[in-house]
């Protein structure tokens, strides 16, 4: 090799801007999927071209909780089961934001399920993220609400007969506009699906089906993070637009992915300042941020508040 | 701050009402709610009037959604309150805990009614006062205010927004069924007229370094504050953290964090501290009362006094952090305090711990469910004075 070759600069990783450098290294266990959902979701945001100033992150409490603290965003990591009500008071206060949620399922599904279902109904525009890993991985392996049926985990020891919760099918019925699951080995897949759902109006949902190989993986004697990638490979069916009823995943068998809703319904806020613009006329007052969302013409108004209903298929 | 649809002047309403106003009044413009009586007409009056002056309200599922996204919209640059009654506040403490430890100001309103549980629904009581004050785990400080009237209901709500603002505090309006419910003249002062704190605002520019936690110096133990959207990328946690706002998992960041959340605040109690006074210099015996039992104790007072006894009436508009300094002082001057309070012995028991033995201190319970009759709180009155 001669001497003046020079060494070609080392590879950037294109997620390192938006990452907390210094809060590195992180929390995460080796073969754990959450930091692979994590490069995916900084990819996407990197492909978004978002004004990134305006980006939130909010997060509740367990392993996926920490996602926020490393996220060089304003982030906000809360209480358990609580982000997505928080991320409900940022985004009415300032629509300005592009307010994302991510959080694991037992945060997202048993102690806040009520909040999921609530902003779902609403329409709240934001993005929630869920790492299903079908346990509580920060407080060492309980059984969750999507814990598949005969799964053992520390507080179902000989096995867990609860049906688990279907989350693209709760998304779906209680009015996500956008619902998708990958799994963490679907890392373009999921990139897509997390840059798509950001990109909507809206509440829109990504579910990432992902290991805990230290707590769920161990216990069932499933191998370690590259086993589940193997399993994941093997065992991922994809079909976009499917039926959400019909994507419940039961213990170590297929697991269905893909895009399952993509449809319109007016947002909270459009439909708010429609509403109150109609009805109200000039005494309604629009708050801080909301300039943009009054139409001149009421009509327009009265057009957009009556578009709630579902357009679109499930595709 | 637009002044459309703002009211002002004289005014005929409850308290509950005048709650919501003087939320209009502080600045305020975002609520989160759950219905729940006594409470509820203060958040159907911010439904009504938020979208005349440029204000977003919410019902949320529930108290708990309530109390935590108000603290979203307050990152997001607003001013909110959050209002309920005894079980909603119960479902609230994890989140008052949470705007404590974030330094998240806020208003936190409980009108207050029998509990425990969900007790007599429609009728009042004083029976939070010391969940205000300790219903959330770990150590931790918050301000708690107690309005008399419907225009002191106005007037403490303008305050609680700027204490919160001051401090970065949850501050807590402890009222009760009587104040919110009781329909009196009111007066809304005019824009500019009444003092508004604003928030602390950091002046780094957009996408400046920003230190979330840092204080300026060790007198002024509050940090500044920032919004979503400005560049400066907070990282706020309820985990114990740094001046970085970063977790810091370690009993050196757990000891500083707590003194200062703690310092903050009781440093500051005599520029808190808002106690009315009658009479109670050359006074033998002084009543101590809170709320609407400040009301009621007058006439008894006022009889006693008829009667040749030296009474004074001691009135906490602040409950929380504790006037310490006053009792301690006037326990070495009075035969004895007189506590009438609408619970089974809570604000008593600061009295007596201030008095420590120096004056004796009688307290007056009432189960809940009506405000005291006159002559129990005269009987102990005569009681101490003997
Ligand atoms: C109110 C409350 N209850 C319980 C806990 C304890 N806790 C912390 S994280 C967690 C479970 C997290 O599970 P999940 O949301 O699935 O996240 P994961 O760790 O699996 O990513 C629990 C129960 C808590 N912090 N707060
Ligand atoms: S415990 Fe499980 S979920 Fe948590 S970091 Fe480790 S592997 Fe991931
Ligand atoms: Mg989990």
């Amino acid at each position: 090799m001669s001497a003046d070759v020079i060494a070609p600069p080392p590879p950037e990783n294109p997620t390192e801007d938006w990452l907390r450098e210094e809060r590195i290294p992180h929390i995460w266990c080796p073969g754990c999927g959450i930091g692979t959902s994590v490069n995916c979701f900084t990819q996407a945001l990197e492909e978004s071209k978002l004004d990134r100033d305006n980006v939130v992150i909010v997060s509740g409490i367990g392993c996926t909780g920490r996602v926020a603290g490393y996220l060089k965003l304003d982030s906000f990591h809360t209480t358990h089961g609580r982000p997505i009500p928080f991320a409900t008071g940022l985004k009415l206060a300032n629509p300005k934001l592009k307010v994302i949620v991510y959080s694991g399922d037992g945060d997202l599904f048993a102690i806040g399920g009520n909040h999921f279902f609530h902003a779902a109904r609403r329409n709240v525009d934001m993005t929630v993220i869920c790492v299903n890993n079908m346990t509580y991985g920060m407080t060492g392996g309980q059984v969750t609400p999507t814990t598949p049926i005969g799964a053992k985990a520390t507080t179902s020891p000989f096995g867990n007969i609860e049906e688990p919760f279907n989350l693209p099918f709760i998304a779906h019925s209680c009015g996500a506009v956008y619902v998708a699951r990958w799994t963490s080995f679907h890392v373009r897949q999921l990139t897509k699906a997390i840059r798509d759902a950001i990109a909507k109006p809206g509440f829109t949902f990504v579910e990432v089906i992902s290991p805990c190989p230290t707590l769920f993986s161990r216990r069932n004697r499933l191998g370690d993070g590259l086993d589940a990638m193997k399993f994941y490979k093997a065992h991922s069916e994809i079909r976009n637009g499917a039926d959400t009823r019909e994507v419940a995943i039961s213990h170590q068998s297929k697991i269905i992915c893909g895009k399952f809703v993509d449809i319109t319904r007016t947002t909270w806020h459009d439909a708010q300042a429609a509403h109150l613009h109609r009805v109200m006329g000039n005494r309604f007052v629009p708050p801080r941020n909301w300039e943009h969302l009054i139409k001149s013409d009421p009509m327009e108004d009265l057009v957009a508040e009556t578009i709630r209903d579902s357009s679109g298929d499930g595709s | 701050m637009s002044t459309a649809g703002l009211l002002t002047g004289p005014q005929f309403m409850d308290g509950d009402h005048a709650c919501a106003e003087g939320a209009i009044a502080a600045g305020c413009r975002f609520s989160a709610g759950y219905p729940i009586t006594p409470s509820t007409e203060v958040v159907e009056r911010l439904a009504a009037r938020f979208p005349e002056v440029g204000g977003v309200f919410i019902q949320m599922e529930d108290e708990l959604a309530a109390s935590i996204t108000i603290q979203g919209a307050v990152w997001a640059g607003a001013k909110a309150i959050t209002v309920t009654s005894g079980p909603g506040f119960s479902l609230m403490m994890e989140h008052l805990g949470l705007a404590a430890m974030t330094e998240t100001p806020c208003v936190f309103v409980d009108v207050q009614r029998a509990g425990p549980s969900t007790g007599l629904p429609t009728l009042p009581a004083q029976g939070d006062m010391m969940q205000a004050r300790f219903g959330s785990h770990g150590d931790y400080q918050i301000i708690a205010l107690c309005p008399d009237s419907p225009q002191d209901c106005l007037d403490q709500t303008i305050r609680a927004f700027n204490l919160s603002e001051r401090f970065r505090v949850p501050v807590l309006l402890m009222m009760d069924e009587c104040v919110g419910h009781m329909i009196e003249r009111v007066v809304i002062p005019e824009p500019g007229t009444c003092e508004i704190t604003p928030r602390r605002m950091t002046a780094l520019p957009q996408g400046a370094e920003y230190l979330p936690y840092a204080t300026k110096d060790c007198c002024d133990m509050v940090p500044d504050m920032t919004e979503a959207g400005r560049g400066h990328t907070p990282h706020i946690t309820g985990l114990t953290h740094d001046e970085r706002g970063y977790p810091a998992m370690n009993t050196d960041a757990q000891r500083d964090l707590m003194l200062r959340l703690r310092d903050k605040i009781l440093k500051f109690e005599p520029e808190i501290r808002d106690v009315r006074l009658d009479q109670v210099d050359g006074a033998d015996v002084v009543v101590v009362c809170y709320g609407i039992t400040s009301r009621v104790a007058i006439p008894a007072i006022e009889t006693a006094r008829a009667k040749g006894l030296k009474v004074g009436w001691l009135r906490l508009v602040t409950a929380w952090p504790f006037p310490e300094p006053v009792i301690r002082d006037l326990a070495a001057r009075v035969k004895a305090f007189v506590v009438p309070e609408i619970n089974l012995g809570q604000m008593v028991l600061e009295v007596e711990r201030c008095a420590a033995g120096r004056a004796r201190t009688i307290h007056v319970p009432h189960a809940g469910g009506a405000v005291h009759d006159p002559n129990d709180i005269l009987r102990a009155i005569e009681e101490a004075a003997r």
